[in-house]
């Protein structure tokens, strides 16, 4: 059986309404930590406060935003890595986020992730063949045979090439490394996919070649990605929507050519001035340098979280947070001055 | 000494000078490992060489062989596992390859640093961030702990790490991917190396963050002559900052130039077919959702341990001839401080012509 046909089996027959393959709401992560060396209390970081967002089947739902806004801590909750602080996690409508790692079993099959850090995600004394196969052994599907078959055709389809299939993590590149994680996430033929910058490490043309397999999956099994990235490159070609997060929020939230044409947010005003252009002799738009520091999201500021570094800040925006609100058509975004 | 925050940064530029000697210079370059499938040979006879001031940018497709490459320079393939068979890495005077173990180790970390991709694996997950900036600073520096402290937060604060203060005393999964990234940076800055090999130093970084972190290195370039070999897939920050580049493919380098006349007019097919791979940022996303086909070469590189007696690009490459699976095409000035290993390309430089 190919990885196609395993990927149809799951597909469920589609509802009369489609629902969102994953919906959250009010999501949050407060992290405890310890306050100075000896102090008994602790303090909590706000990694994630209050993130809503679904996405359909057969959609590509992009975040992006600052490093250390909460992106990973988002995927990782979603596939109940960590416990969310507050908030749901709907898969077809359930909630998984009460749910126990027994109760969570029939969901893993469905919903995968591929991992920022390839390495430290990829056990060190397993053969990259056998950490491929791995899912498909734990769940018992396909034969040893059949098993070989299909992690050779998964090795493919990554840019692989079945003859690294016995050697072990540490004797492949930083991209070929990706690639294992990625070729592992496809083992299931999972519904939706968290992509935690999953071709970050990888040269363009490879990059192109997963990013293509990625959509033709998704045009062929409805395919659902959760897509964490910070080339806006890529993430402008794969994406149909995108959030922008700030420091554990999201500020924005827009259709993909929307958001490029049209940016509201300040900060993704920012962000997008900031891409580093593939022209040694373009001299760029001007960009726009944020000033001051990332808040501490232990005491984020209070009023709207981007104030501090915000070229547009008035004095309500210390005050006073600013509502999410759809401005225009799908295009939604949290600025008192929008 | 002075620290590097406290320093202006924003003195003039040391610009690239061609005419000194080169403050490092790699020749012949050969790296083998020894696998269950036979001899891998992930740097095969590479050269080249990087002036003060200068940052060489080293692209090339996905285990072409650009780590292995700096990891050989500073002598970290690990024996088990391979070892660099052939070449000399020529450093103000001396072999690298020849000095001692105690020797290599006060260079490593203090006059040539690196930035190691998978910040994962080179971090030591039961230490604090701290504890490893401070060892390393005082292993460099002389310093007491406390001085080393405080050079360790200045350094966070450098590279953007807000909460200095609180973060240093965080283990390395306590940091988001980006942190962990940029506290790497800060220990190889640590001590101001005069070279830096920074190996995709900014994949987890957002492009705000990548711009400040990339200024950042540029203002230390400019202020302390720093020379740079910035490994990159991001060909954004190529064009942005390297002044020359070089391109390898299964072990070789098969290209090199100058910044500007790499992008408008590679001479390698396999360059070729890289830039026309970048996902432009011009392109309108179709109203209709549809997503585009990216360009992409087609085919997979050789098992290394197995390449094909000539040019390893034959089998993907749309110009290839018999010469191409016979002969392994010599790197060739083909024009002005142009060198490309091609067989059918324009025929070579000579002096005088253009
Ligand atoms: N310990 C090892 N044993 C055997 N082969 C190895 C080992 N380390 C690396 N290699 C091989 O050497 C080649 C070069 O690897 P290297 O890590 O230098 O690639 P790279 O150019 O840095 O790629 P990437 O862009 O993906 O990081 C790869 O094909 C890799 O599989
Ligand atoms: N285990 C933990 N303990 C304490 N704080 C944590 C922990 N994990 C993450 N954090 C903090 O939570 C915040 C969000 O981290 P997260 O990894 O989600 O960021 P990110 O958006 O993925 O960033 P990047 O783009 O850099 O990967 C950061 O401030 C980080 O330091
Ligand atoms: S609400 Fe105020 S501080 Fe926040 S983004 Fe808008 S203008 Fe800037
Ligand atoms: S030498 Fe031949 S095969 Fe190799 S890149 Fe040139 S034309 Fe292509
Ligand atoms: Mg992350
Ligand atoms: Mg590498």
């Amino acid at each position: 059986m190919s990885i196609a046909s395993q990927a149809a089996q799951a597909v469920p027959v589609p509802a009369a309404m489609p629902q969102p393959i994953l919906k959250v709401e009010g999501l949050k992560k407060y992290f405890r930590v310890r306050k100075g060396l000896l102090a008994r209390n602790s303090q909590y970081v706000q990694a994630v406060d209050g993130v809503s967002f679904h996405i359909d089947p057969g959609e590509t739902l992009s975040l992006v935003g600052e490093s250390g806004c909460g992106k990973s801590t988002i995927g990782r909750m979603i596939m109940k890595l960590i416990e969310p602080t507050a908030g749901a996690i709907y898969i077809n409508g359930r909630d998984i986020a009460p749910l126990s790692r027994r109760g969570m079993q029939p969901y893993r099959r469905e919903m995968q992730i591929i991992f920022q850090d390839p390495f430290s995600s990829l056990n060190p004394r397993m053969t990259a063949g056998d950490i491929v196969g791995e899912p498909l052994l734990v769940h018992g599907i396909a034969d040893d045979g059949e098993r070989q078959k299909r992690v050779v055709e998964l090795f493919r389809k990554v840019g692989l090439r079945p003859d690294q299939m016995p050697r072990y993590p540490h004797e492949f590149s930083g991209g070929q490394r990706q690639r294992i994680g990625i070729a592992r996430a496809l083992a299931l033929g999972p519904k939706l996919i968290i992509g935690d910058e999953p071709v970050s490490a990888l040269d363009v043309s490879v990059q192109a070649q997963v990013i293509n397999l990625m959509t033709d999956l998704q045009q062929e099994f409805g395919l659902s990605y959760l897509f964490i990235a910070h080339d806006l490159s890529v993430v402008k070609h794969i994406s149909h929507r995108i959030a922008v997060m700030y420091l554990g929020k999201i500020v924005e939230l827009a259709e993909c050519g929307e958001l490029f044409r049209n940016p509201l947010h300040p900060y993704t005003e920012a962000l997008l001035s900031a891409v580093p252009i593939a022209n040694p002799r373009k001299t760029r738009k001007k960009r726009i340098i944020l000033k001051g520091d990332v808040p501490s999201p232990i005491d984020p500021p209070p009023g709207c979280r981007f104030n501090t570094r915000c070229p547009l800040a008035i004095d309500r925006c210390k005050v006073e947070v600013p509502e999410f609100r759809e401005v225009a058509p799908k295009h939604w975004v949290a600025c008192h001055l929008r | 000494m002075d620290t590097i925050v406290q320093q202006n940064l924003a003195s003039g530029g040391i610009a690239a000078t061609a005419s000194e000697d080169p403050i490092l210079q790699v020749k012949n370059l050969t790296t083998v490992f020894q696998t269950r499938s036979g001899a891998v040979p992930a740097v095969n006879d590479v050269s080249f060489h990087l002036h003060r001031g200068e940052t060489l940018g080293l692209v090339g497709e996905s285990g072409c062989g650009k780590s292995v490459t700096s990891l050989s320079i500073l002598r970290l393939i690990p024996a088990r596992a391979g070892k660099v068979e052939e070449g000399s890495v020529l450093y103000g005077g001396r072999d690298l390859m020849q000095l001692d173990d105690e020797e290599m180790r006060r260079i490593r970390g203090g006059e040539i640093a690196m930035v190691f991709q998978e910040p994962m694996t080179a971090l030591n997950p039961v230490l604090t961030i701290g504890q490893q900036i401070i060892e390393t600073i005082l292993l460099h520096e002389n310093m007491n702990r406390e001085q080393a402290r405080e050079r360790a937060i200045e350094m966070l604060k450098v590279v953007h790490i807000p909460e200095a203060e609180r973060q240093i005393d965080n283990y390395p999964h306590q940091l988001s991917g980006g942190m962990r990234q940029r506290a790497m940076i800060a220990m190889a800055l640590s001590c101001n190396p005069k070279v830096l090999i920074a190996d995709e130093p900014t994949t987890a970084l957002d492009v705000t963050i990548q711009a400040q972190i990339l200024e950042l290195m540029q203002e230390l370039q400019a202020k302390f002559g720093t020379s740079i070999i910035m490994i990159t897939h991001d060909l954004g920050v190529i064009a942005e900052t390297a002044h020359r580049v070089a391109v390898m493919y299964a072990g070789r380098k098969v290209e090199e130039a100058q910044v500007e006349d790499l992008f408008e007019d590679a001479i390698h097919p396999y360059t070729q077919g890289l830039l026309q791979a970048i996902p432009g940022m011009d392109s309108e996303v179709e109203p209709s959702g549809q997503r585009r086909r990216l360009y992409a070469i087609e085919g997979t590189v050789p098992a290394l341990a197995d390449l094909p007696p000539g040019c390893a690009f034959a089998p993907r490459c749309p110009l290839a001839t018999e010469i191409c699976r016979e002969k392994v095409p010599p790197l060739v000035e083909k024009k002005p401080r142009h060198w490309a290993a091609c067989w059918n390309s324009p025929r070579p430089y000579a002096a005088g012509q253009a």
